[in-house]
């Protein structure tokens, strides 16, 4: 039996802002069906985000939802989770809200472990504002702010959250919503902070500026640089290269904060009787 | 009256004002003169199964501290001018999303870094007006450290009751200032909360203006809602309605400006037979109370107008006194931000002079009295 989403959305604020053939409707379903897999109640969950395409997931789910300033979603949702720690904290973000004017926030909320769910979807460019070249663009291509190509290097968002001490990591593409769900359900019942990167198409801000302006075209490009992550294992780094590796790369115990400062409570509490 | 007397720096004060306000989250970020009011918070909250935490920057702070504002918690962040200035992009956030939220800004010299370790005045604008857009903020500027206890107390009393952002606005000497504070005991504060929903959180709508300028506030999980920093309805959801944007930005603003009784309070020295009115809050209101006292020795007729609520700024009450006079004195450690606001306020009727001062050092009372003996 088909997936029911009723219940998760809030059917009058459709139509959504995203354009046709947009893959953040897809990510938006897998988050949807993996709370549902979780048996979290609506009430129980958060959903926070910063400014951009993506960022505009939570006025069309029916959690606790918070549309907050571009790059601090994890922020305010550090603050929510703080204060509420029995409560579920995700955070949707784009690459360039995620990486660039939120970097800072990201490698934090890997280092701190705090218990928040991640996604970062990563199409490569600035959606909203008009395609201009983002911390993950890959290098070559064209952005409207790098007209004649991209010559910056690009972040990958996997080796930088496993670099700051994420204990989940993972990655997959808007061509696999079944991976893609299992990896955010495993980043819900992960105690500490996990990032999941979905790579996805803008095929109108991205594509259309590399001559890949159809949905499918772009998302066929995606797919072939797709290599599952047993696969990359015996492949060289220059093999690897420009390919988006999938998978589970990091899924690890280490002490959680809300946990940790709780336990301080009541060392501090019990020393002071 | 149950009080105790106690040894404490003005920041200190803030932060032991801020328990018994009920603040129950502190984020923060290390700067000078202001840090100990983030160690003191870390030392404090534990003790009364509240939240303490140091952010990655300014901006996470403020960000952090508006967060856990939404999910129900009396929540503070303190810091100096460059942290306030980073803070101004979340600070204008709050008092979208309405999310009452105290933020402490002990000045020191500016521009950039400035005088870090120097007291200085040149804040006020910036908090007044500091983030984006037409906004409405509270800003308290105490004197003495009793004060600063009592002024805290109401920062949190008011941001609750208003559902917006207070800065409380202290300066280095006032931060730094070490002495004697009578406490109230905790039983003597009237301690305001957010007007709380009487519905079912499935008709809970956020901003709901039925209820007045200033609708109940649930907190999430509790009652689920949406908000957003874009112009929204009632429903808390975006738009773009012109007539429900315009309307939207007026209840923000007469929150704030339609309150001004309510929010107005001055401290006043002689100023009932005042020739010449002296204005000066924070630390150089300390000084100018000095100056005033010297200048009723020597047959002047000098009254002082210090306010503690710096912004909605006391106009009337300045028009009516400067009105009576023949000199008002502006003095302040900046080159001519609030002396603007008072002349404003004079509308002319009578000259306004200023004693102002940007090097790091503190206006001293002799300077304020010269000042009302030239223009005497």
């Amino acid at each position: 039996m088909a997936f029911n989403y009723k219940p998760y959305i809030r059917e009058d604020k459709f139509p959504n802002i995203w354009c046709p053939g947009c893959g953040i409707g897809i990510l938006m379903k897998a988050i949807i069906r993996a709370v549902h897999k979780m048996g979290w109640k609506r009430e129980d969950v958060a959903l926070v985000s910063g400014i951009g395409c993506t960022s505009r997931m939570p006025g069309y789910v029916n959690f606790n939802t918070l549309h907050t300033t571009h790059g601090r979603a994890l922020a305010f949702a550090t603050g929510i989770k703080h204060a509420r720690p029995d409560k579920h904290v995700i955070v949707v973000s784009g690459d360039g809200d995620a990486l660039a004017i939120g970097g800072n926030h990201f490698i934090h909320a890997c280092r701190r472990n705090i218990d928040i769910t991640l996604i970062v979807l990563n199409n490569m460019i600035y959606g909203m504002t008009g395609g201009q070249v983002s911390p993950t663009t890959p290098a070559g291509y064209r952005a409207s702010t790098m007209p004649y190509g991209n010559v910056e290097p690009n972040f990958d968002t996997v080796n930088l959250a496993i670099g700051a001490g994420a204990t989940y990591v993972a990655r997959s593409t808007v061509n696999n919503p079944a991976l893609m769900e299992r990896q955010i359900k495993e980043g819900l019942q992960n105690k500490g902070f996990s990032v999941i990167e979905v790579v996805s198409n803008c095929h109108i801000q991205f594509g259309r500026r590399n001559k890949m302006g159809d949905q499918l075209v772009l998302r066929h490009w995606i797919k072939e640089r797709e290599v599952p992550l047993r696969k990359a294992k015996d492949m060289s780094p220059e093999e690897l290269e420009g390919k988006f590796v999938i998978g589970t790369f990091v899924k690890k115990t280490r002490p959680e904060y809300t946990e940790e400062y709780a336990k301080m409570v009541e060392r501090v509490k019990g020393a002071s009787k | 009256m149950a009080k105790r007397l106690e040894v404490m720096s003005g920041n200190e004060a803030v932060a032991r004002a801020a328990i018994a306000a009920g603040c129950r989250f502190y984020a923060g970020y290390p700067i000078t003169p202001s840090s100990e009011i983030a160690e003191k918070m870390a030392e404090l909250l534990p003790k009364v199964d509240g939240k303490f935490i140091q952010m990655e920057d300014e901006i996470a702070s403020m960000a952090a501290a508006t967060g856990a504002s939404l999910a129900g918690l009396k929540s503070m962040t303190a810091t100096s001018g460059p942290g306030f200035s980073l803070k101004q992009e979340n600070l204008g956030f709050a008092s979208m999303v309405e999310a009452p939220v105290v933020i402490v800004d002990v000045m020191r010299g500016g521009p950039s870094t400035g005088l870090p370790t120097f007291p200085a005045q040149g804040d006020v604008m910036q908090a007044i007006w500091g983030t984006h857009g037409d906004h409405a903020v509270v800003v308290l500027t105490p004197g003495t450290l009793e004060e600063v206890y009592l002024e805290t107390v109401r920062a949190f009393n008011i941001a609750e009751k208003l559902r917006t952002p207070v800065v409380l606005l202290l300066d280095e000497i006032i931060g730094h200032m070490t002495g004697d504070v009578m406490i109230p005991d905790d039983s003597e504060l009237e301690i305001i909360d957010r007007p709380k929903p009487t519905v079912p959180p499935e008709e809970y709508l956020p901003y709901d203006d039925s209820y007045g300028d200033v609708p109940p506030m649930g907190s999430y999980f509790e009652y689920p809602f949406h908000t957003t920093g874009l112009h929204h309805d009632k429903t808390g959801f975006p738009t773009t309605n012109p007539v429900k944007c315009g309307a939207l930005i007026e209840r923000m603003l007469r929150k704030v400006f339609g309150n001004r009784e309510w929010l107005e309070k001055n401290v006043e020295h002689y100023t009932e037979d005042a020739e010449i009115l002296v204005f000066a809050f924070g630390s150089t209101g300390l000084a100018a109370e000095v100056a005033v006292k010297w200048a009723r020795e020597q047959g002047i007729k000098a009254g002082l107008l210090r306010p503690l609520t710096l912004w909605p700024f006391p106009e009337k009450r300045v028009y009516d006194l400067a009105e009576k006079a023949k000199a008002v004195v502006v003095a302040e450690m900046n080159l001519g931000m609030m002396i603007r606001e008072v002349e404003r306020a004079v509308r002319g009727v009578t000259p306004v002079y200023g004693v102002l001062k940007a090097n790091g050092q503190p206006i001293e009372p002799p300077e304020i009295l010269a000042k009302i003996k030239e223009v005497a």
